[in-house]
C-alpha cells in the first residue's frame, strides 16, 4: 500500500490506495487504486477488463498476500482458466492453495417467472460466503450489468446494486467491478453504474487504427488522488497486463555529469572536447545518405569497445545489411556480436503497433540493460501512428532511458532539403542534443557537413563543420570549436 | 437440508417446494403463511415445503445458485420452477406454481 505524499500533500484527506502489481498501472494512478473501496472498470467487448481485473486478484495474491475473489456473470470457469493461462496464471492452482475462489453466477433467468417485490440477499448471501472462503481482500465482480438483463425490475436493481457497493465498502473490500461501455456520450457505462461507484473509475478502449489493434487505458476519475490523464496505450502479453509508461511521470532523473564519446575522431572536440552526456538523448537528423547510420554506428561501436553493451534497433536494414554496410566504412561491428556486446534487432516498423513497439524495446532494454541504444531510424514510424503519439512515445522511451543511465541515440530522415521538418521540429524538442547533416554540391563534389543544433549543457560549436566518410569511417580534418 | 422449519414432512409428496428468504421480517413471514394456506388448500396431504434463510444458510444459496429472495422452487412436479419476488398475492402464487383450480 503506498500513499503519493508529493503529488497529495495539499489535499486534506490522504486516500489509501492498493498496489495492483500491474506494470504500469500503479505508476499512472500514483500507487495503485482505491484500498478498501471499488473502482469501475469500464470498456467494450474485448478489450480486457475481464483480464485487467483477473490479473488485479493474481497480482494481489502473488505480490501483496492479499486473497482474492472473482465472480463471474458472464464466462464459465473453465474458459477463465484458459483465457488467463495465456497470462502465464495458473487459477487452479490458486483456488486448490485456497488463494482465490471463482464464483461463476449463471442467470438463468428467462426461465423464472417474477411475482412480486424481492431483493438479491441471495447474490449477497453468496458473495458474502465465498469471500469468507479465502478470507478475501479484494475482489472482482465481472460482468454485473448482466443482472439488469436478467432481471425485469430495474428500480430493484438498481437500489441493490447499490446496496451492494456500501456493502462492499463496509466490507473493507479493494474491489473492481467490470461493465460494458455505454453507448451515449454522457453515460460511462451502459446502465449508468459509474453513479453507484464514485471513487475510481477507468476506461479501457480498443481501436484499429490503420489495421493495428491499438488498446488504450484512462484513468476518468480518481477521488481524492492525483492521477494521470492521459489514454495510456497497454498491450496484453504473456506476463500480464502492461500500461504505458512503465516509467514513472515526473522528471526526477538524475542529470549526469560524466560524459561519453560520440565515438568519431573530434567530434568529441566540437562538444566542448568532451563528447555527449552519459544518459543524454541525441537525435541526429539529415537527407538520405548524409551519414546518420554511420554516426550512430560509430557511437555503438565506441560504447562496446570500451566493454559496455549496446543495443541497436534497427527500423530499416537488416543486421546483416548494417554489419555489410558499416565494414566498409571501416567500421567492423561483427566481434561485439560475437562478445555479446552489440545486440542488433531489426524490425519493421508496420509488423506491430507503436505500443509493441514500445514494448519489445522496454522488454530488451529491461533484460540486457546496455550502456547504449542506437534508433535508426525513428523516421521510419511515422506511418503508424499520428505525430503526437510518435511523440508520446519518444517523450516515454526517453524517460525510461534517462531514467536508466543509458545513452541513446536517435536518427531521422529530413525528407530533401527541408531542415525545419515538422515532426523533426517536434522531436527535437524533446532530445539534448541535435546534430543536423547534409549534403551540399560543389564543384561538382559532395561535400558532407554538419551542424550542431543543441546540446543541453555543453559548450558547443556553431560552426558548420565538413567532414568526409571513407574507408576509415567517419573524418572531421580540421575543427575549431569556438566559432 | 438445515432449513428454518420443516413444515410438512411428506414422502409421498409429489408437490416440492423450497422457498428462499432472507431473514425473518413480516413480509417473508406473510409469504410463508400464504403458501402454506394455498398448499393446505389446494395441494393437502401431498406437498412438501422447506423454508431457507440464505443469511444463515450460504452454501445451499449458492448450490441452488440464489440471487434474490424471496424464491420459491418448485422442484415437483418437473419441470422445475423457480419464482422470485414475494408471494403476498395469493392469485399470482398460483399462477405461478401453475396451480389448476
Amino acid at each position: 500500500m503506498t500513499i503519493d505524499g508529493q503529488v497529495e500533500k495539499g489535499l486534506n484527506r490522504r486516500v489509501h490506495k492498493t498496489s495492483t502489481g500491474i506494470r504500469g498501472l500503479d505508476e499512472i494512478t500514483n500507487g495503485g487504486l482505491p484500498a478498501g473501496r471499488p473502482t469501475l472498470l469500464c470498456g467494450s467487448a474485448g478489450s480486457g477488463k475481464t483480464l485487467l481485473a483477473i490479473e488485479f486478484i493474481v497480482r494481489g495474491v502473488m505480490d501483496y498476500n492479499e486473497n482474492g475473489v472473482f465472480i463471474s456473470f458472464e464466462e464459465s470457469k473453465e474458459d477463465l482458466y484458459d483465457n488467463v493461462a495465456t497470462l502465464g496464471f495458473d487459477l487452479e492452482a490458486l483456488e486448490k492453495d485456497k488463494r482465490i475462489h471463482i464464483r461463476e453466477i449463471a442467470l438463468s433467468a428467462q426461465d423464472d417467472v417474477q411475482l412480486g417485490d424481492y431483493d438479491l440477499e441471495g447474490l449477497f448471501s453468496q458473495i458474502g460466503f465465498v469471500i469468507d472462503s479465502v478470507g478475501a481482500k479484494r475482489i472482482v465482480i465481472d460482468g454485473i450489468e448482466t443482472l439488469f438483463s436478467s432481471f425485469s425490475e430495474e428500480r430493484i436493481i438498481r437500489s441493490e446494486l447499490s446496496r451492494l457497493i456500501r456493502w462492499l465498502k463496509d466490507r473493507d473490500m479493494s474491489a473492481i467491478i467490470t461493465s460494458e461501455r455505454g453507448e451515449g456520450a454522457y453515460n460511462i457505462s451502459r446502465h449508468n453504474i459509474e453513479e453507484y461507484i464514485s471513487d475510481c473509475v477507468i476506461l479501457l478502449d480498443q481501436r484499429i487504427v490503420e489495421q493495428v489493434v491499438t488498446r488504450r487505458l484512462r484513468v476518468l476519475k480518481y477521488r481524492g488522488s492525483s492521477h494521470g490523464s492521459n489514454e495510456y496505450p497497454f498491450l496484453i502479453t504473456n506476463h500480464g497486463i502492461s500500461v504505458f509508461p512503465i516509467t514513472s511521470m515526473t522528471l526526477e532523473h538524475e542529470a549526469s555529469t560524466k560524459h561519453v564519446s560520440t565515438g568519431v575522431d573530434k567530434l568529441d572536440v566540437l562538444f566542448d572536447g568532451k563528447g555527449y552526456y552519459q544518459g543524454s538523448s541525441v537525435l541526429i537528423t539529415g537527407s538520405a545518405g548524409t551519414g546518420k547510420s554511420t554516426f550512430a554506428a560509430s557511437f555503438a561501436k565506441n560504447i562496446c569497445e570500451s566493454g559496455n553493451q549496446c543495443i541497436y534497433f534497427s527500423f530499416e536494414e537488416s543486421e546483416k545489411q548494417i554489419l555489410r554496410n558499416m565494414a566498409s566504412v571501416g567500421l567492423e561491428l561483427k566481434p561485439y556480436i560475437d562478445q555479446n556486446l552489440l545486440k542488433i534487432h531489426a524490425v519493421r516498423p508496420t509488423l506491430q503497433g507503436l505500443e509493441l513497439h514500445l514494448l519489445s524495446m522496454h522488454t530488451l532494454i529491461d533484460e540486457i540493460k546496455p550502456a547504449a541504444v542506437i534508433l535508426d531510424p525513428i523516421s521510419n514510424l511515422d506511418g503508424i501512428g499520428t505525430l503526437a503519439e510518435i511523440k508520446m512515445m519518444f517523450i516515454r522511451i526517453i524517460d525510461f532511458l534517462k531514467e536508466n543511465n543509458i545513452s541513446s541515440v536517435f536518427t531521422a530522415l529530413t525528407p530533401g532539403r527541408g531542415i525545419e521538418d515538422a515532426s523533426e521540429v517536434g522531436l527535437s524538442s524533446i532530445m539534448d542534443t541535435w546534430v543536423l547533416l547534409s549534403n551540399q554540391l560543389r564543384n561538382g563534389q559532395r561535400e558532407r557537413s554538419l551542424n550542431i543544433m543543441k546540446a543541453r549543457g555543453i559548450k558547443h560549436s556553431h560552426q558548420v563543420q565538413p567532414f568526409e566518410i571513407n574507408g576509415d569511417g567517419i573524418v572531421i580534418h580540421q575543427t575549431n570549436r569556438h566559432t | 437440508m438445515n432449513g428454518v422449519g420443516q413444515m410438512h414432512a411428506n414422502n409421498e409428496a409429489d408437490w416440492v417446494l423450497r422457498l428462499f428468504i432472507a431473514g425473518k421480517t413480516p413480509k417473508n413471514d406473510h409469504s410463508i403463511a400464504m403458501l402454506e394456506q394455498i398448499c393446505e388448500m389446494h395441494l393437502k396431504g401431498r406437498y412438501h415445503i422447506e423454508v431457507i434463510d440464505v443469511v444463515q444458510n450460504p452454501l445451499s444459496c449458492i448450490e441452488e445458485n440464489i440471487l434474490a429472495t424471496p424464491t420459491l422452487i418448485r422442484k415437483l412436479p418437473e419441470p422445475v420452477r423457480r419464482i422470485i419476488g414475494d408471494l403476498t398475492v395469493k392469485e399470482h402464487v398460483l399462477l405461478g406454481l401453475e396451480i389448476n383450480i
